[in-house]
């Protein structure tokens, strides 16, 4: 396994000095990086020529002058790690510290929702194949496929963004929209549970009726104002994860299971008070990291000590459980600050931001910064999840397919284990297998689709840099984009190596 | 903005979990008929991409009777009065003049931008545009790839090594990044030149699944006995394994057209794609994106077009797949499971027929 990992690690560096070395000579080759001076008419104009050649070693051909770039970068020029000057002389190693971070975190987070949110519904679609649900999310899927990202970016900061913020000045949901949409959800609902007819009936009822008093309640309490989850919500959330994710990942049969997680849900529901008045207040960006690592941690000790002979599958559903109730904990307390967020002078009500990645001048707690975080956030992540969605879904599906059609889950159900287990266990593992590949290899195409809507948002992140490169024919902004993502790209492709090993163990032999 | 291609499953392979019976009455449907007719049939009954082929035949159509073609100095001109490069009087201001009660198409069915150009023309030439670079740069990745990953796939060793380590280079680099770097030194040159050179990009996902149908295909029985008959290596390849690969091949490259119009149009809207005077969907978008407030129908129209054509071609390759790999085939539901329980109907014979899986809905 380690000198698999390794030939493959060198490999891929190989692969990937060679992707700079046709990066560099393509970029420097796109254009004449003088054209702007040559063109112009400034009086000292062959003293600025003859500047930004020696600036940007010039007078050294191309194919050499990679090698000057390649010596920056392991700090053959004396400066350390060097990444070389823009045409205006910055150094680029400061410019692309700034312009990582916004990039990263936009990519990541918009990543890790499209394939969770893809994975689930590709996986239910496979499962009630050919009903109304799998339709409409096939048809979708294509529709979201074919969609121009920044189109669909201009359209969501006009209505998603623009519009909300109009919604929020007067906050008020018409009867007949509540009713639509409870409707709705208990028409999908009805159509992603199987059973008999009167099943779906019943599923079709208590889904109306829920969503319904969900949006009845938030009309009548001004919710939009002061969103809030509360203790109420916050509990039923709880005990409702626990036995979601324990009948998922264990069944409800293992009691031990479901007693740890309902264990867990009730620490979450203990310490609410607690962390909501007094903790939350002390918290900053790290120790907030480190309270959700140690509440994983403990969630996943009370499943060990109360998981009786197989401890393992119970200490996962807990620190399931335990991820999935801070969570639910930490937004009650996002939502807290909402209203002095919306209200401040920096957002003037309206906090959907269309601009930019963060408010200049906000000041504030943990909690309020998280929340401008995400406002900014919003409109390039739905972007690229409606993108990145569609694929995964489709792959989901089509992998999760071939699996139900193989032998071994017909073995699996002849010798009567029940459907969860069937699906969860024998399928579900297989056909995430071409799943891994897919999410590793379309890292590339995200950042490809992030310099669109970095600019459609006018974020300044490594879009800007990489455009600002180009447009001037200059090589080292690109390259420092460059080697950000093509090293992501290698990166992911090597998790995929090791994912599939975990996934597989047919790999690890070999 | 997708670099890859929804999931594809090699046709010609033994479906596991398939009992004797339902091969029977799968080889009853199809017996007699040839390889292109068994397509063909299975093609024709999925709906989707039959109505996606008569939307995209009529985008063809309007877009290139309507203002007419342009190459070079040859222009014929078409049934529309007016053309995209010629402003005329603003009428009704600028709004679209398109109704549907009571119909009529009116002098500016689309509207017209600030200067007063018809937008139906431009759109119809932007659509143009992007269909011939969606062709071109399609046939390109399609051949390149194809030649590529037969090469690796067949001869294997160090050649195969060389092929596909450049392949991992190439793909190491986005898509979009490496065709704005190249856009950015040819898009000037016209559209042609750009479609070009995305299909010197694209091709690399391509490759890699022909290699891969080329390294199973290579082992069978057939290719031993042409080699033994004495065949060459050329004849082995073009004409022995090549048409076993087609259906991968097909699928693959209609999928490449949609994400080739997707990357043309989001170059353009960049700055790198094509240059003006000419004009393209994406360009269109991109030069009137800030009017969005006031003339929402510059933006509207032409990513109504973008849509139509990626949707038609991607319905297009999904009913190509489901003709040439039934693999993806109908699992028995709960109900069926539960009715073949109590003996209403034999297990066996439940959705047999893969291309019987869409008329029963």
């Amino acid at each position: 396994m380690a000198t698999f990992v390794v030939r493959r690690l060198i490999a891929s560096i190989f692969i990937f000095i060679a992707a700079t070395y046709l990066m560099y000579v393509l970029t420097a080759f796109a254009g004449d990086p003088l054209e702007d001076l040559r063109t112009g008419n400034a009086p000292n104009k062959l003293e600025l020529i003859e500047a930004r050649t020696r600036l940007l070693n010039l007078d050294v051909p191309v194919f050499l002058r990679y090698f000057i770039w390649l010596g920056g970068i392991f700090g053959l020029t004396g400066k350390g790690f060097d990444l070389g000057v823009t045409v205006q002389n910055q150094p680029v190693t400061v410019l692309l510290a700034q312009a990582a971070g916004s990039t990263l975190q936009l990519v990541t987070l918009a990543s890790l929702i499209a394939i969770i949110l893809g994975v689930i519904v590709g996986i239910t679609t496979a499962l009630r194949q050919y009903s109304g649900y799998d339709y409409g999310v096939t048809f979708l899927s294509f529709l979201f496929f074919s969609l121009p990202i920044f189109w669909v970016a201009v359209l969501l900061k006009q209505y998603l963004a623009i519009g909300f913020n109009d919604f929020l000045r007067d906050p008020r949901i018409e009867w007949w929209v509540i009713v639509a949409l409870a409707i709705l959800a208990g028409l999908i609902w009805g159509s992603i549970i199987p059973g008999s007819l009167r099943r779906k009936a019943i599923t079709f009822a208590i889904a109306t009726l829920a969503t319904g008093g969900v949006l009845t309640y938030i009309e009548l309490s001004d919710w939009f104002k002061y969103p809030h989850i509360g203790l109420p919500g916050v509990a039923v959330t709880a005990i409702g994860i626990a036995f979601g994710v324990t009948a998922i990942s264990t069944g409800l049969r293992r009691k031990q299971a479901l007693r740890a997680s309902l264990v867990v849900a009730g620490i979450g529901i203990v310490i609410y008070f607690p962390f909501m008045a007094w903790l939350s207040f002390y918290l900053d960006f790290w120790t907030f990291i480190l309270l959700a690592v140690a509440t994983v941690a403990i969630s996943f000790g009370i499943g060990w000590f109360m998981g009786g002979d197989d401890r393992m599958p119970v200490a996962r559903t807990a620190a399931i459980v335990g991820f999935l109730v801070g969570g639910i904990i930490a937004l009650d307390r996002f939502m807290q600050v909402w209203d002095d967020y919306a209200a401040s002078g920096r957002i003037k009500g309206r906090p959907i931001a269309t601009i930019g990645s963060q408010t200049p001048g906000l000041e504030g707690s943990l909690w309020v910064h998280g929340i401008d975080f995400f406002t900014h956030l919003l409109l390039p992540t739905v972007a690229l999840i409606l993108i990145s969605f569609a694929s995964y879904t489709r792959y989901s599906r089509a992998s999760l397919l071939e699996v139900m059609n193989q032998d071994y889950i017909r073995t699996a159900r002849a010798k009567g284990l029940t459907e969860r287990t069937v699906v969860v266990r024998h399928a579900f593992r297989n056909a995430l297998i071409p799943i891994a590949t897919i999410v590793a290899f379309d890292i590339g195409g995200i950042i490809g689709g992030a310099v669109i809507t970095e600019r459609v948002f006018g974020w300044t992140g490594m879009g800007a840099l990489f455009q600002n490169g180009l447009d001037h024919v200059d090589p080292n902004p690109v390259m420092a984009f460059f080697l950000v993502t093509g090293g992501l790209a290698i990166l992911f492709n090597l998790i995929a190596d090791l994912v599939y090993a975990g996934l597989d163990p047919r790999i690890r032999v070999s | 903005m997708s670099s890859i291609p929804p999931p594809v499953e090699q046709p010609g392979h033994h479906e596991p979990g398939v009992t004797e019976n339902e091969n029977a009455i799968e080889l009853k449907e199809v017996a007699g008929l040839s390889q292109g007719q068994i397509v063909r049939r299975r093609f024709f009954r999925h709906r989707g991409a039959l109505v996606a082929m008569f939307a995209l035949a009529f985008i063809i159509l309007l877009a290139f009777t309507s203002v007419g073609p342009q190459f070079g100095n040859w222009k014929p001109g078409g049934w529309w009065q007016y053309t995209w490069n010629v402003a005329v009087d603003i009428e009704n201001g600028g709004r679209p003049t398109l109704s549907l009660f009571p119909f009529s198409i009116g002098n500016h069915p689309f509207g017209q931008d600030e200067v007063g150009r018809d937008i139906f023309a431009v759109v119809m030439r932007g659509t143009q545009q992007s269909l011939m670079i969606m062709v071109i740069t399609g046939l390109i990745a399609t051949f390149i790839g194809t030649v590529v990953g037969a090469i690796a796939g067949y001869y294997r060793g160090w050649t195969d090594s060389v092929l596909m380590r450049f392949t991992d280079i190439i793909i190491t680099i986005p898509v979009i990044v490496i065709g704005a770097v190249l856009g950015r030194r040819f898009g000037i040159q016209g559209a042609q030149v750009l479609a070009i050179i995305l299909g010197l990009v694209l091709w690399t996902g391509l490759a890699r699944l022909v290699r891969g149908e080329f390294l199973s295909l290579r082992e069978r029985e057939f290719v031993d006995a042409a080699r033994v008959a004495g065949a060459r290596d050329r004849r082995i390849i073009f004409r022995h394994i090549l048409p076993n690969a087609i259906g991968v091949i097909i699928v693959n490259s209609t999928l490449l057209m949609a994400s080739a119009i997707l990357i043309e149009t989001g170059l353009s809207f960049l700055g790198y794609g094509v240059q003006a005077p000419d004009t393209s969907l994406g360009k269109i978008i991109s030069e009137n994106q800030a009017a969005f407030a006031t003339r929402p129908w510059l933006f509207w129209w032409p990513g109504v077009f973008i849509i139509a054509i990626a949707l038609s071609i991607n319905f297009i390759g999904d009913g190509l797949r489901d003709a040439f790999d039934p693999r993806q085939r109908r699992m028995p539901t709960d109900r069926a499971l539960r009715r073949a329980k109590l003996g209403k109907i034999d297990p066996n014979l439940m959705d047999a027929s893969p291309a019987k899986k869409r008329d029963d809905s």
